[in-house]
């Protein structure tokens, strides 16, 4: 029993079965757009969680990523010709070469100097996307043509849930190999100490700048399934608030858990949604919730119950 | 040379605002090594409690100075129930607790205020005043002056006063500080409550010229923040200057690039700044502990 439950793979498992037993009690279609939704956050947040939880490196604009992946989805189809699965690959490549790109200057800076590094990038991307209206949209964004694989036409909210899940569910099994790799304790090396790290031989400019692509390609892939799935985008997808969230979700949720990313990503997707009454608290709640549990439940809460129980 | 003239003015008065906001940033981040993201939303505050008191029916010098004070409070309250309880935590969580209470601050501010621009009357009225070709409003140059006047005050606060001293010291090294008897909480407290003043104050200052609302915060927050960035950060002079640079840069930019990109102008220069000269133009070179 101990055995399951400390093998690397038991996250994995346990969610699986959370997305296999969730159709049970989901009463309606809306139910099952919401919980992709909540799959396409937990993606990008298992990326950040890798960048920031393990390899323990910040980043404020990831939000640009998923508006590069969201945006290719659209322009590809509609200004360029290309089918809608090339350009759902083609962005995540293009996420990856802008984050090579641009990973290995900003990746010599540290702590709150990289913060704002990031923060700058997102937010250029943002405005980028916002002006270039002729391809674009501008601030008014442009529609998405649905994704269309051998023919068939992908909608349905039921079917969207079982992909966005299994992508998920891919991406997280692959982020927990990754972490139990060599590679995975040299990036939680370098997060101890990266001056150790080196000593030790670890190449850790390289390290950093890998985990960096990789996790843009994950917000990337995250980005164009919100965009298919919405089927409209617009600029804020790669806004300032949309970083933060992305950060919100994954410090919520406990920094380097995977399960913790699809928690605090159910939270935060499912917090206007339950506040649709009291549409305007909706900011201060957020800014509540992000204090308290950044002062009161510093590890997240995946990790604070984990050790709770424990103990117990 | 009337377009230069006219530019530099828009960019110096806008600059100001810039400086006094990075000037918040770099008090804050001297006394307790926090980035302060919620130092725009005092701009903020500053301009739309004067605003919404004076739609009260309370005059407007009275409502300034009542705002100045309700920011005060908010400075402290962020500093006692946020800031405080996290102490110790890495650079990484303090910025993000900052960030969520910048967000609260601006829901807080959506709900008691209201979403629309509001403006206020001007100190000093009248037409521009035309100097070689270019005009410039009064308003102008009392925010200018507000400006140079808050930055003297603060010199003397800080350079004559034993208060000041205290903050010099806090800022210096804590555990010193506090083995020869200063309360460091309560200097680090006093430090958010001048940085929330002056931040009201420019908030209040620039209202009658760039009107105001409850969403301004943010990215006043993060152009400060960049104009810190450029002087320096840890350094008011180069806090000052890093202000009125940007301000200058953007409205050159806005003028002779592109208006579309303006915003985009303060996020470059972070970027550039960070990777050709990470220290800023009077930073001091950082050391890393290993």
């Amino acid at each position: 029993m101990r055995a399951l439950l400390n093998h690397r793979l038991f996250p994995a498992l346990a969610m699986s079965a959370v997305v296999v037993l969730l159709p049970l009690v989901l009463p309606s279609a809306y139910y099952y757009r919401v919980a992709a939704l909540v799959f396409v956050f937990a993606l990008a947040a298992v990326g950040l969680n890798l960048l920031m939880g393990f390899a323990g490196q910040v980043s404020l604009g990831h939000a640009g990523f998923m508006g590069i992946g969201a945006y290719a989805v659209a322009i590809g189809p509609t200004h360029l010709g290309v089918p809608s699965w090339l350009a759902f690959v083609g962005g995540a490549g293009l996420s990856a070469l802008v984050a090579f790109a641009v990973g290995r200057p900003i990746l010599r800076l540290k702590g709150h100097y990289l913060a704002v590094a990031t923060l700058g990038f997102g937010l250029l991307l943002a405005i980028a996307f916002s002006n270039e209206a002729r391809f674009t949209g501008g601030p008014d964004g442009m529609a998405v043509p649905r994704l269309a694989v051998f023919g068939f036409s992908v909608r349905g909210a039921q079917v969207w849930y079982w992909i966005t899940a299994a992508s998920f569910l891919i991406g997280a099994v692959l982020a927990l190999n990754l972490i139990e790799s060599p590679s995975g304790r040299a990036l939680r090396a370098i997060h101890d100490s990266e001056v150790a790290a080196r000593v030790l031989g670890v190449d850790v400019a390289r390290t950093k700048l890998a985990v960096f692509v990789v996790s843009a390609v994950y917000a990337s892939v995250a980005g164009s399934y919100f965009a298919l799935l919405n089927g409209h985008i617009t600029p804020d997808v790669s806004g300032f608030l949309r970083s933060i969230e992305l950060v919100a979700m994954v410090v919520l949720g406990g920094l380097g858990s995977v399960a913790g990313s699809l928690v605090g990503a159910a939270l935060l997707v499912m917090l206007p949604q339950t506040l649709t009454s009291l549409h305007d608290y909706e900011h201060m709640a957020l800014g509540l919730i992000i204090m308290s549990v950044m002062i009161f439940l510093r590890a997240g809460i995946v990790p604070t119950l984990a050790r709770a129980l424990r103990r117990a | 040379m009337p377009e230069l003239l006219q530019f530099a003015f828009s960019g110096l008065t806008v600059g100001a605002v810039y400086a006094l906001v990075a000037l918040g940033f770099t008090l804050i981040y001297n006394s307790c090594d926090v980035i302060n993201f919620a130092q725009g939303e005092f701009v903020m505050l500053g301009g739309m409690t004067t605003v919404f008191l004076g739609l009260a029916g309370v005059p407007l010098p009275l409502a300034a100075c009542l705002a100045v004070v309700v920011t005060i409070a908010v400075g402290l309250a962020l500093h006692r129930f946020a800031i405080e309880p996290a102490r110790g935590s890495g650079a990484v969580v303090l910025i993000i607790i900052t960030i969520g209470a910048s967000i609260f601050l601006r829901g807080a501010a959506q709900v008691v205020f209201d979403k629309r621009f509001h403006s206020l009357p001007p100190v000093v009225g009248g037409d521009a005043i035309r100097i070689a070709g270019a005009a410039i409003l009064p308003q102008s140059l009392v925010v200018l002056a507000g400006a140079v006047v808050i930055l003297v005050l603060l010199w003397g606060f800080i350079e004559r006063t034993i208060i000041g001293k205290a903050m010099v010291a806090t800022a210096a090294n804590e555990l010193a500080a506090r083995l020869v008897g200063i309360d460091t909480r309560a200097t680090v407290g006093l430090s958010f409550a001048i940085s929330a003043a002056i931040g009201a104050v420019a908030g209040i200052l620039i209202a009658p010229i760039t009107l105001t609302s409850y969403d301004i915060g943010t990215l006043l927050a993060l152009k400060g923040f960049a104009a810190a960035m450029l002087g320096g950060i840890g350094s008011a002079v180069g806090a000052v200057v890093g202000g009125l640079l940007l301000g200058l840069l953007e409205a050159f930019a806005a003028g002779f690039v592109s208006s579309q990109y303006k915003d985009a102008v303060a996020f470059l220069i972070i970027l550039i700044v960070l990777l050709a000269m990470p220290r800023g133009l009077f930073g001091r070179a950082p050391v890393e502990r290993v």
